[in-house]
């Protein structure tokens, strides 16, 4: 070896960097990177002398000014009087919260519609057949766009629940109220002792983990299945809904009625949110769903047939044999879904919702005029997101991965 | 080497940005066609008709300036830009002027870098609601559900107005006038605020316009006007002096219907210095002596395109008020050409 390389040193020539195939990989990536740094570099470089040129360098003390608009869902204080930093944070509170409800929606639609695609049921098989291609064929603009619309003109307006023959009025006894401005929900009240009930229900929850883990060790000791999921359920409500009798109802429901202009009180969801959140579910759910019918079909046929030969039923099968090979090839795509329902969000401005793009790089930009400082932090932010999203998929991806023993 | 190329490309390019920002006046003319940034559509001041030709009281505006600088009222390519993206058009060059109901701000001139040549018309923000809710005062709006389109001066004034009278209310944050139009009718939500001009164009274009009453406070002062880049002072005066053209024609009578005969020559000085009949005020800006006829010819005086776009005669229907010339108990004045 020793001899070799020295003998490659003594009649090394410039022109083996390209005829040399030891040395021709490594001098093409050189360039190439050589060649990036100085288009990176040039794009930099222009941007930030044409942002001079216009008097207007990269800075961002916008972001400490007062904003001087009024944003409607607010996660966290806020006023017209804040700054745009924190409007920033506002709407990137709203970028999460619709992220994450969609995330959790659409996997389950995803995973329910994914399954009964591979149905035995002809006419359930064709029905999600055709879910999946009508929502995945569609831009999800257009399906955001659409539920908005719906929202509107369908449902009411408040002023119509008003007199005494109203033409519209609330659903499931009086505690729902469904309007073209969104649905006004009852909300929970905690009062004093509803911290005792949040206690009893957060130990009923580590009850139902040692239960599970009771009852798992028992299965594989004596073959006795219990009826886990029903005992699980008893244990999630049945103390904590006691405790709220004896306590004489700490936790109460506040529900929303109509005053003055609005339905006042309650939880107020906008149909900002829900058009957008209901388009992103829909939409993600039908690539879910692919997503998952694959990953089932690349299991075996032979593993259903083993199972169903130790005499397992069909959900059982699903759920013990089946399901969990499938997910290591179910998330992989399942992640993209996730990066891309969460970037498919900021299509939020189409329907008014004020996420990030609707705060700062809607209107922050607009009334500061600093395009490329919000633009840049919004990408940041996003990436940021992202990452966060891959990571923590991909960890959970690692632990699920086949364990070779 | 690596740091020569890197230089040079930077040369190339700072070079490149320097000869963009400065001639305007010469960019159009080698288009061939005037890029106008005017609003996505409303009636009266920037639309397209059924033909698909824009007009309005802006439009006219963009029309005067190509008529000035091309010699041809036609040639303008009408960008529509919402409240939002009408700064980041016109910053980025993408429109060599907007002319959409923009109001200016002390900010927008200053820290945003634009120059607003002038004032084609003197407004205020308004509110409209629904007849059927009984309100009259804007005071009684506690709660209510608003419209507004964002990145505008609406959108600010309508905070501070709650807020300076311990009001609440439910912001709805919309793109363009047509979006607010949808909401607004269908009850989304209460009151629909903007310029109490935009609201009579508006409200103009409602199927049954009378089952809806203008609140009469108005909240703030905003003056429209036209605006360029700021940094091409050549530019900015072609556009500000054609605007000034249409003004000062009103006022000294100069009509679609009289120019030819006046262009022959009368005995006020300053007429025949408008119409290029005495001394040269075109070439001193690059444009040639009958730069302001053609701008008044196009589409007539300011008063014309007054009455024709959303004056009294019109569905609009706005009084001159404060818009009225000078001299006739108005603020719409144009300083002197000489
Ligand atoms: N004058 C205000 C508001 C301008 C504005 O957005 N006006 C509305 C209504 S008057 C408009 O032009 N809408 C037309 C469109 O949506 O394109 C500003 O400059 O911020």
């Amino acid at each position: 070896m020793a001899m070799a390389d020295q003998e490659a040193k003594q009649s090394f020539r410039l022109s083996m960097l390209i005829y040399d195939s030891r040395y021709r990989a490594m001098t093409i990536q050189v360039v190439a990177l050589i060649l990036f740094i100085i288009g990176a570099g040039w794009l930099v470089n222009n941007a930030a002398q044409n942002l001079a040129a216009l008097g207007k360098p990269l800075s961002f003390g916008f972001l400490s000014q007062p904003a001087g608009y009024d944003i409607n869902q607010r996660l966290i204080e806020y006023t017209s009087q804040s700054t745009h930093g924190r409007a920033a944070i506002v709407g990137l509170l709203n970028t999460l919260l619709v992220a994450t409800v969609g995330c959790i929606l659409a996997t389950i639609l995803g995973v329910t519609i994914g399954v009964l695609r591979l149905s035995k049921n002809w006419l359930v098989a064709r029905l999600m057949t055709v879910y999946i291609e009508t929502f995945r064929n569609v831009p999800v603009l257009l399906w955001i766009v659409f539920t908005m619309a719906i929202f509107i003109e369908v449902f009411p307006a408040p002023r119509e629940f008003k007199g005494a023959d109203p033409s519209a009025t609330m659903k499931l006894w009086d505690s729902v109220a469904l309007t073209n401005r969104g649905v006004f929900i009852p909300k929970p009240v905690f009062e004093s002792g509803s911290g005792i009930v949040g206690i009893v229900f957060l130990l009923s929850l580590v009850g139902i983990w040692f239960f599970r883990r009771w009852a798992r060790a028992k299965q594989e000791a004596t073959g006795v299945i219990l009826p886990t999921f029903w005992i699980s359920l008893g244990i999630f409500f049945i103390p904590a809904i006691a405790t709220q009798i004896i306590l004489g109802n700490p936790i109460s429901l506040e529900y929303p009625v109509l005053k003055g202009f609005n339905f006042k009180g309650g939880l107020h969801l906008r149909n900002s949110f829900l058009s957008l959140t209901a388009a992103l579910v829909i939409y993600t759910s039908a690539f879910i769903a692919e997503a998952v019918r694959s990953g089932i079909m690349a299991i075996s046929k032979g593993q259903t047939e083993a199972a169903a030969a130790l005499g397992l039923r069909y959900n059982r099968i699903m759920s013990l044999v089946i399901l969990p090979q499938a997910m290591r090839v179910i998330i992989p795509p399942l992640i993209s879904q996730y990066l891309n329902l969460t970037k498919n969000s900021s299509l939020a401005i189409a329907v008014g919702y004020m996420d990030i793009t609707g705060t700062l790089m809607g209107i922050t930009l607009n009334q500061t005029g600093r395009e490329m400082e919000t633009v840049l932090l919004t990408m940041l932010i996003y990436l940021t997101i992202s990452l966060i999203i891959s990571t923590a998929m991909n960890v959970y991806n690692n632990s699920i991965a086949l364990k070779e023993r | 080497m690596k740091n020569t190329v890197l230089f040079g490309t930077v040369a190339a390019a700072s070079l490149a940005a320097g000869l963009a920002s400065a001639g305007t006046l010469d960019d159009v003319k080698a288009k061939g066609e005037l890029a106008c940034g005017v609003s996505t559509g409303l009636v009266g001041f920037a639309a397209p008709d059924a033909n698909g030709n824009w007009e309005g009281f802006d439009v006219s505006v963009c029309r005067a300036v190509a008529a000035a600088v091309l010699g041809d009222a036609n040639a303008v390519k009408f960008v529509p830009t919402t409240g939002k993206t009408r700064f980041t058009a016109l910053a980025s060059g993408e429109v060599d002027m907007l002319a959409r109901n923009t109001t200016w701000t002390f900010s927008r001139d200053v820290d945003l870098k634009f120059t607003f040549v002038g004032v084609n018309y003197y407004d205020g923000q308004g509110f409209m609601v629904p007849k059927e809710l009984g309100v009259s005062s804007a005071k009684e709006l506690d709660g209510a559900t608003v419209c507004i389109q964002t990145g505008t001066t609406t959108e600010l004034n309508l905070a501070d107005f709650f807020r300076s009278n311990g009001m609440s209310y439910e912001p709805v944050p919309i793109e363009t006038n047509a979006e607010a139009q949808q909401q607004f009718l269908s009850g989304a939500c209460d009151v629909f605020t903007t310029d109490a001009s935009g609201l009579a164009a508006t409200r103009a274009t409602f199927e049954n316009a009378d089952d809806y009453v203008l609140l009469p406070e108005i909240i703030s002062k905003e003056p429209l006007g036209p605006l360029v880049r700021q940094g091409d002072e050549q530019w900015g005066d072609i556009v500000r002096w054609t605007l000034n053209a249409l003004i000062s024609a009103e006022e000294l009578g100069i009509t679609s219907a009289n120019i030819e005969e006046m262009s022959a020559g009368t005995n006020n000085p300053e007429i025949n210095r408008i119409l290029g009949t005495e001394g040269d005020l075109g070439g001193m800006f690059g444009l040639d002596k009958e730069w302001a006829k053609r701008a008044i010819a196009a589409n007539g005086n300011y008063g014309e395109i007054f009455e024709k776009n959303i004056g009294e005669n019109t569905a609009i229907g706005l009084a001159r008020g404060l818009n009225a010339q000078w001299k006739q108990g108005g603020l719409i004045y144009s300083p002197p050409f000489r």
